[in-house]
């Protein structure tokens, strides 16, 4: 299989299928039989068993001709990595064809107010209750929970046995009366994640994923499919601009799926934004001023090419250096630079907001924004424990919590 | 831009770490660095004929290798990771640079083989007391009598100026900056090692009283290829500095996994992984803007003179800050004369300075980027 037979093999194909007129799960119900959908699965479900670096030929033959793919965007990606990786083959029946048609949205149950860094230490609770599971306490940051059909669960069911050992994984059902979402506002104004409480919530025997006690592994394995997409906000989420009724399909998925997201560019710190800023603001002469811009660009410069010399070596197939595991800090440490900058250089409009604010709005949605980036997906803190323990060698702290049974270990008053 | 070496390269700089390795212990360090010179002829003779490293980026046409900026950036990280103490950045980097920059087809022909083979140590001299990095500081005279020029003036802050054989000096005369080469027994010279903090990388002050000089290049022509000479060796300056910063930081983890404190190794406290985990990602960034400097000076890229000046301002604040952590890691041992961590915090502490600091940099990168 080398890359210009898959080029001719999939241009050949996308020319004598892909028409605009075609409903999107219409259209993408023929792309997964074809096995162009999603070509690096396996042949048994709906792949080619295609190597993942011949995958991009794939992606810029779709992106040539303008078609549209599989559903990608939000949790029903890590949804799919993960029952195919662990499903049953009737769960792979399920649920893997309607998460890639888009039938299906997903969400992810796994953090809870006790349990934040420490997703291990999760006390929601799933009892066996004649045929049913029985699920009952809270979660929290779940995204799109509210429009969600499935939730991927992450709950205890045996607390005498130590920590790890003691959690299964479940996909539950969001339609159900013992499932109740509320909507969770944020600093900045935004309500892009839930609280989701689970009151004698069910979950059916064959919903179970892998087997009891063995829910860690298979988190793990939604995980890192997050870590591996984390820059897929970039990549999700942009809509084609073609005219037709499977791009107006596609727009309109793309509008409810990409809600939460709107504001994770000022997340990020706009260092786009500085220079126009600053000579908008006409500071851009001031010596105090520019050193700071240019210490934000020094960094965000340097983060940015870490990340090229990281995906340069991915594409070689070298091993992992450090420079592939810095990302998510040097991110957090560009955003603070940038929140920064933004604050010197829109002086006292720094202290307004909305449509009095500068930017109309959107400096001081920066500013109010930047904290998250920092927590979400891993604290700083954490990203340190892993660098630390994982590229530099270095040993675990001694721990408390996994050397007796996890009833036993201190917990959160609020979990 | 290149961001990723290829197996050749990768090959390269692991033959240049063991020969390093070998022939650069800090005992070597040690015992240089306490010479008024700095450097041992017999030492710099192999670092030539086994390697032929003073002629990497020389072209083939004037004795050299031929190679890139990349290449450059490879021998000169390796050569800060074990502080070798060598007129190479004098020498190759500076002046060669300059002269391939600035002479005539006839004047690289007849000065830059020797350069290159090793058997002429050169130097640039362009600052002066003011310590200033640009051509604005240059107070210099350079007059002619009779087809004759003569220097007057004072330069300092020149690397290796009191050992080399040649020296390349900027000077400013009726028609504007110019470049000269002078020898460095030329009567009326006087030349002064001067008290370094960093004794792996000696300077000298060179006083020039009506000091005769060879013009190298136009007459009043010297603006431009100065300043592209300063921008690369920015560029190869920041590429020298990450590989001493990578060192220290190895260092510190070593140290740190060794020392028992407490009853436990001092790496399992969480304070100190988090700062070794925040030391690998300023090495790491800054060594990422070191590549993409040489990168674009190999490529001669147009956004250069913006990169070289990121690259090294980002050096000058991790190689420094890498230090003061490395020190603080070792505690009390690390203060000491006895421990090695000091040879490298002075060489962070010189290069910090030298061509320029961060912040004169960032505004140079402003400047290049229009801001």
């Amino acid at each position: 299989m080398n890359e210009e037979i898959i080029r001719a093999d999939v241009r050949a194909w996308l020319e004598a299928n892909w028409r605009v007129d075609y409903g999107l799960v219409e259209w993408r119900n023929k792309l997964i039989d074809s096995g162009w959908g999603v070509p690096t699965w396996p042949v048994d479900w709906f792949g080619k068993g295609m190597p993942a670096g011949l995958a991009a030929v794939v992606d810029e033959e779709f992106l040539r001709i303008g078609a549209v793919g599989v559903a990608k965007a939000g949790i029903r990606r890590l949804a799919a990595a993960t029952l195919l990786a662990h499903g049953t083959p009737a769960q792979k029946q399920q649920f893997l064809r309607r998460s890639l048609t888009g039938e299906d949205s997903w969400c992810q149950l796994f953090s809870e107010p006790g349990s934040g860094s420490d997703l291990a230490g999760a006390t929601t609770k799933a009892e066996r209750k004649g045929n049913r599971w029985v699920i009952n306490g809270q979660k929290v940051w779940t995204t799109s929970a509210h429009h969600a059909d499935w939730g991927l669960l992450l709950a205890r069911t045996d607390f005498d046995v130590a920590k790890h050992q003691g959690l299964s994984y479940f996909v539950i059902d969001m339609h159900q009366p013992g499932v109740d979402v509320h909507p969770l506002r944020q600093m900045n104004g935004h309500a892009s994640f839930n609280q989701v409480f689970l009151t004698d919530a069910e979950v059916l025997p064959e919903h179970l994923v892998l087997d009891v006690g063995r829910g860690w592994a298979v988190a793990t394995t939604t995980l890192m499919h997050e870590r591996r997409e984390a820059d897929g906000v970039r990549n999700w989420g942009r809509a084609s601009v073609g005219v037709g009724r499977i791009y107006d399909e596609e727009r309109a998925e793309n509008a409810t799926v990409m809600e939460p997201y709107k504001w994770y560019p000022q997340r990020a710190g706009r260092v786009d934004l500085v220079i126009e800023r600053a000579k908008a603001a006409g500071v851009n002469g001031d010596p105090v001023v520019r050193q700071e811009i240019a210490k934000l660009l020094v960094l965000s410069k340097s983060a940015e090419w870490t990340a090229r010399r990281a995906r340069a070596a991915q594409m070689q197939g070298k091993p992992q250096g450090p420079e592939g595991s810095l990302g998510k800090l040097a991110s957090s440490h560009v955003a603070r630079a940038a929140a920064r900058v933004h604050t010197m250089i829109a002086g006292a409009d720094a202290m307004l907001t909305g449509e009095d604010g500068a930017m109309g709005g959107v400096i001081a949605e920066i500013l109010v924004s930047v904290p998250a980036g920092s927590i979400a997906g891993g604290t700083d803190e954490i990203q340190r424990n892993i660098i630390s323990e994982r590229v530099l060698g270095m040993p675990k702290e001694p721990r408390t919590d996994n050397d007796r049974p996890f009833r036993d270990v201190p917990k959160n008053l609020v979990g | 831009m290149q961001f990723s070496f290829t197996s050749e390269q990768e090959e390269f700089r692991s033959i240049l770490r063991r020969f390093f390795e070998d022939k650069s212990p800090t005992t070597a360090v040690r015992r240089l660095m306490a010479t008024e010179n700095g450097w041992d002829r017999a030492a710099w003779q192999e670092l030539n004929q086994q390697l032929g490293l003073t002629a990497i980026h020389i072209p083939e046409a004037y004795g050299g290798q031929g190679f890139s900026f990349v290449e450059l950036g490879i021998v000169l990280e390796e050569m800060g990771r074990a502080l070798v103490c060598a007129p190479y950045f004098s020498s190759t980097v500076l002046a060669a640079t300059a002269i391939v920059n600035a002479g005539t087809e006839a004047q690289k022909r007849d000065l830059l083989p020797a350069i290159a083979d090793g058997s002429c140590i050169a130097t640039l001299a362009f600052t002066e007391p003011n310590g200033r990095w640009d051509a604005i500081g240059v107070e210099t005279t350079a007059v002619s009598e009779g087809g004759q020029y003569r220097l007057n003036g004072v330069k300092s802050y020149v690397l290796d100026g009191h050992t080399a054989d040649l020296i390349v000096v900027l000077a400013r005369g009726d028609k504007g900056l110019s470049f000269f080469t002078v020898p460095g027994d030329a009567p009326g010279l006087t030349r002064r090692a001067l008290k370094v903090m960093d004794p792996t990388r000696k300077q000298a002050r060179l006083e020039f009283a009506s000091v005769e000089a060879l013009l190298l290049g136009e007459e009043g022509g010297a603006a431009a290829p100065f300043e592209r000479t300063m921008i690369q060796a920015a560029a190869c300056l920041a590429n020298e500095m990450v590989g001493g910063a990578e060192r220290l930081r190895e260092s510190a983890l070593d140290y740190a996994n060794l020392r028992v404190q407490f009853g436990r190794s001092i790496a399992s406290f969480q304070s100190m992984k988090h700062k070794q985990a925040d030391m690998l990602v300023d090495v790491e960034l800054a060594k990422s803007a070191a590549y993409a400097a040489a990168s674009a000076a190999a490529e001669d890229d147009p956004d250069l003179p913006a990169i070289a000046s990121l690259a090294k301002a980002a050096a000058s604040e991790a190689y420094m800050q890498t230090a003061i952590s490395t020190i603080q890691i070792h505690g009390g041992i690390g203060f000491t004369w006895d421990n090695d961590t000091h040879l490298w915090f002075k060489r962070a502490k010189s290069s910090e300075v030298f061509l320029g600091d961060a912040t004169w940099h960032r505004e140079l990168m402003m400047r290049a980027w229009n801001v």
